[in-house]
């Protein structure tokens, strides 16, 4: 049974590794979808408490999968879904670094991204509108997250500020009963 | 690769280096990784760092997981790249495993289940705001705007399945940048 959970990890991580252009956060609306709706693993809930304790910690946004492996199925599942989600990228990184090394055609290399970044960030903002989904359960919810994005657009402050200010509006609310 | 006889930087300095990026990238990882490597360590020019990331970014995986394992093996080999990458995840590992005990412990406190509910919702609105913030700063052409609200629409409201969807919009994507530069 575990070694069938760490497979299926090992498997759905690795092949999303492969489409991540743009990081992580491009292909959360298919770990949800994998992961909540798919398998089963966890409730909407749980997966947005581990994207945010993902997005609170430092470190790149591969992160989120970490800890879904590290819910699943503990440590084992920690180690088994970090390398999936980094071994194939970082294969890909490891030759690219060595070919264009030798065959630096920048031309190209501006044409793809070009193509590419248009498509990652609609895909990072589908990422967030997904997040928002499964996160916001009331009219609270919903006027942090909107908050949260202006503060962002806006300002270069750390994020985490407004994570920091959230929660504390978020306390406070249930202290009052805003929040059912 | 590229031995350049007039930098030497050991594993263990790429490793001290990457480590310090990782802990210091609360609310992502970046803006120090740029300032580790260009201005504190010169590693390499501002030009070299922004077309290893530049090189990152088209690439699948986080960019600046890709600009580290380019970075290592540049002046390690395949072990320069393994100390990077594991000195770039050691500590956010430790933290995040750290916060996730927390949370098995403390989690069914109602505090902290507001306390979370509440960082899930601004954390969605992180990743919104973020997005929009790099459609702005983009300048995107119609061509690219209409790839990012397709992608957008496609994957965010229909919740068509990822993959071909990304494979044949990227493939398209491309070709039409490369379209609008032939002229």
């Amino acid at each position: 049974m575990k070694e069938g959970l760490l497979l299926q990890l090992a498997l759905s991580f690795a092949a999303l590794s492969l489409v991540s252009i743009g990081g992580a956060n491009v292909v959360v609306p298919e770990i949800h979808r994998q992961v909540v709706e798919q398998f089963a693993w966890m409730d909407n809930t749980t997966f947005s408490n581990l994207f945010a304790i993902a997005q609170a910690a430092p470190g790149p946004n591969v992160l989120l999968v970490s800890l879904i492996g590290w819910h699943v199925a503990g440590v084992a599942g920690l180690a088994v879904a970090t390398i999936a989600i980094l071994l194939p990228s970082g294969v890909l990184a490891f030759a690219a670094g060595r070919l264009v090394a030798r065959w630096a055609d920048t031309r190209w290399i501006a044409i793809a991204k070009a193509g590419l970044v248009p498509v990652a960030v609609g895909l990072i903002l589908a990422s967030g509108i997904v997040m928002a989904r499964a996160a916001d359960h009331d009219a609270l919810g919903v006027m942090i997250t909107a908050a949260t994005a202006t503060f962002v657009l806006l300002s270069d402050r750390n994020p985490l500020w407004a994570l920091a200010t959230a929660m504390v509006i978020g306390i406070g609310g249930a202290r009052l009963g805003l929040l059912a | 690769m590229g031995d350049d006889p007039e930098q030497q930087v050991s594993r263990t300095q790429l490793f001290l280096g990457f480590l310090k990026i990782g802990m210091l990238g609360f609310g992502g990882v970046a803006p120090w990784a740029r300032h580790v490597i260009v201005i504190e360590r010169r590693w390499l020019t501002d030009k070299e760092y922004a077309a290893l990331l530049g090189i990152g970014q088209v690439l699948p995986g986080p960019n600046t997981m890709n600009a580290a394992i380019m970075i290592g093996d540049r002046f390690r080999g395949v072990t320069g790249a393994l100390v990077a990458v594991v000195g770039m995840m050691a500590m956010p590992l430790v933290i995040l495993v750290t916060l996730a005990s927390l949370y098995a412990s403390f989690g069914q406190m109602p505090d902290v289940q507001a306390a979370i509910a509440a960082a899930a919702s601004a954390a969605a609105g992180l990743v919104i705001g973020t997005a929009i913030k790099m459609a702005v700063k983009l300048k995107p052409t119609r061509l690219a705007l209409l790839f990012g609200a397709v992608a957008f629409v496609a994957i965010g409201l229909l919740r068509l399945p990822l993959l071909p969807t990304v494979i044949v919009l990227m493939a398209l994507s491309i070709l039409g940048a490369a379209w609008e530069r032939r002229a």
